[in-house]
């Protein structure tokens, strides 16, 4: 069986020439969530992104299912991956109802089978759909945004599903609850999860296997359990680092 | 006005309003299927954006009377004063609607436009389900302004005798009548003002809140 996604030899530069990620080889199997952990500017986005090809590899290549992602139809193989980013990005001019089942639509699907579907996923995340469905983006908070950003993107039942420091602008009490909510679905519907977040804590949490990129390079690449009692000089650094910035963090709220 | 006056020139002024209606909202029709699709293009190719607009600011500083004046000799087009009219018309009418369509594009949140593509919209969708909806309100504020100058200028095209309103205008300014001249302002006036009125209605209706 294929790996749900390869990065073989993976090298992305800018066109002014810098290098975002160098040299990248690793295979992700079927069904984990898989943690990519990195300070800002670190690459651990544009890795993510080379996934559904929002960054076109330079160098080396990305496969999905054994497959080359530039062979791939570009459509089809973004429809075939869920996306779910920071900001939400829901779109401010459709229901909740609506912006769930987008990908259908854009799919041809008739409009009671995406009603329907959309208000099984509200329910899967947590929301009410009788008192959800209908609402507009402006009207949640930003905890039930991003269950319905995280509803949207698995509407097409997509195989991978891509996270982008999904819960990095909520309050840490609705973080913890996004976390359980989001750890129970994930162990539940057994998807191929790449998850970008800064939080040591919550990829030790969500993942079952840890990254930590730096300048664009894979220093580390360990079970959670193995992680944290690492002696690697890089990982202790970004512990003491992560750390710190939290009490810093703590104490700018007081 | 008396009603001496109405009864006299009442049937006349119907027509030319009907007459100054047909040329103005010519002009719109055609500008609107120009400008939006030119304003959707320059966020294809942003690069362009300055040159055009710009283009599109020079059309807008040449003195209507002289652009009327340009349009008369030529083949085709200066056959038919209605003609020229419509054509003049439509180039004041481009900049608002090109600038609003490109800058309404622009103003969207990034992060929709991305999940946009990140979740495998085509361009087509992209455009039409998420772009020119959220754009709406900017491209009906820039269809407002652009109506109610149209509506202003075409009272100038009577000079080339396109007809309309201003053909009142320019009888009553010749025989310094004021009672004609008001004839051919005053609905004028309320043309551009319900425009204004109709089109900002549409502008609040797709505002979107975000």
């Amino acid at each position: 069986m294929p790996a749900a996604i390869e990065f073989r030899d993976l090298e992305v530069r800018t066109p002014q020439g810098r290098v975002l990620l160098d040299h990248i080889s690793l295979a992700l199997e079927q069904g984990g969530v898989t943690a990519i952990l990195g300070r800002s500017g670190s690459g651990k986005t544009t890795l993510l992104r080379t996934v559904n090809r929002m960054v076109e590899a330079t160098g080396g290549a990305v496969l999905v299912n054994g497959r080359d992602v530039r062979e791939a139809n570009l459509i089809s193989l973004r429809r075939r991956m869920g996306y779910v980013i920071q900001e939400t990005g829901l779109f401010p001019h459709f229901t909740v109802e609506r912006n769930v089942g987008l990908v259908l639509e854009a799919e041809g699907r008739e409009r009671e089978g995406r009603a329907q579907r959309s208000r099984e996923l509200l329910a899967a995340v947590g929301l009410d759909a009788e008192t959800f469905a209908r609402r507009l983006p402006h009207q949640l908070s930003g905890g039930q945004r991003q269950r319905v950003g995280l509803a949207r993107a698995l509407a097409a039942d997509p195989p991978i599903l891509l996270m982008d420091e999904p819960f990095g602008a909520l309050d840490p009490l609705t973080r913890a609850e996004m976390q359980d909510m989001v750890r129970e679905l994930l162990g539940r519907l057994k998807k191929t999860v790449l998850l970008v977040t800064h939080d040591l804590d919550e990829a030790l949490y969500l993942g079952d296997r840890i990254l930590l990129v730096e300048q664009g390079r894979i220093v580390a690449d360990l079970p959670p359990a193995e992680f944290m009692g690492s002696g690697q000089p890089e990982i202790g650094a970004y512990i003491r680092a992560f750390r710190r910035g939290q009490a810093e963090s703590r104490e700018a709220r007081r | 006005m008396t009603s001496g006056f109405l009864s006299q020139y009442g049937g006349e002024i119907a027509n030319l309003t009907v007459e100054h209606l047909w040329l103005t909202g010519g002009a719109m029709l055609f500008a609107t299927a120009i400008a939006v699709p030119a304003g959707v293009w320059l966020t294809r190719a942003p690069r362009w954006a300055t040159a055009v607009i710009g283009a599109a600011n020079v059309l807008q500083t040449i003195p209507s009377l002289a652009m009327f004046g340009f349009l008369l000799p030529l083949p085709w087009l200066g056959e038919r004063a209605a003609r020229i009219a419509i054509v003049a018309l439509t180039a004041y009418a481009l900049l608002p609607i090109v600038r609003n369509t490109y800058a309404g594009i622009r103003g969207i949140d990034p992060a929709v436009l991305e999940v946009a593509c990140a979740l495998g919209l085509t361009n087509t969708q992209r455009l039409f389900k998420v772009e020119l909806p959220l754009a709406a309100s900017f491209i009906f504020a820039g269809l407002r302004t652009a109506t109610v100058t149209c509506v202003g200028i075409a009272t100038i095209a009577a000079a080339v005798g396109a007809g309309g309103l201003g053909e009142l205008i320019f009888r009553g300014v010749a025989s310094v009548d004021n009672r004609l001249v008001l004839a051919g302002a005053v609905p004028a006036a309320l043309l551009a003002l319900f425009a204004d009125a109709g089109l900002g209605l549409l502008e609040r209706r797709f505002r979107v809140r975000v």
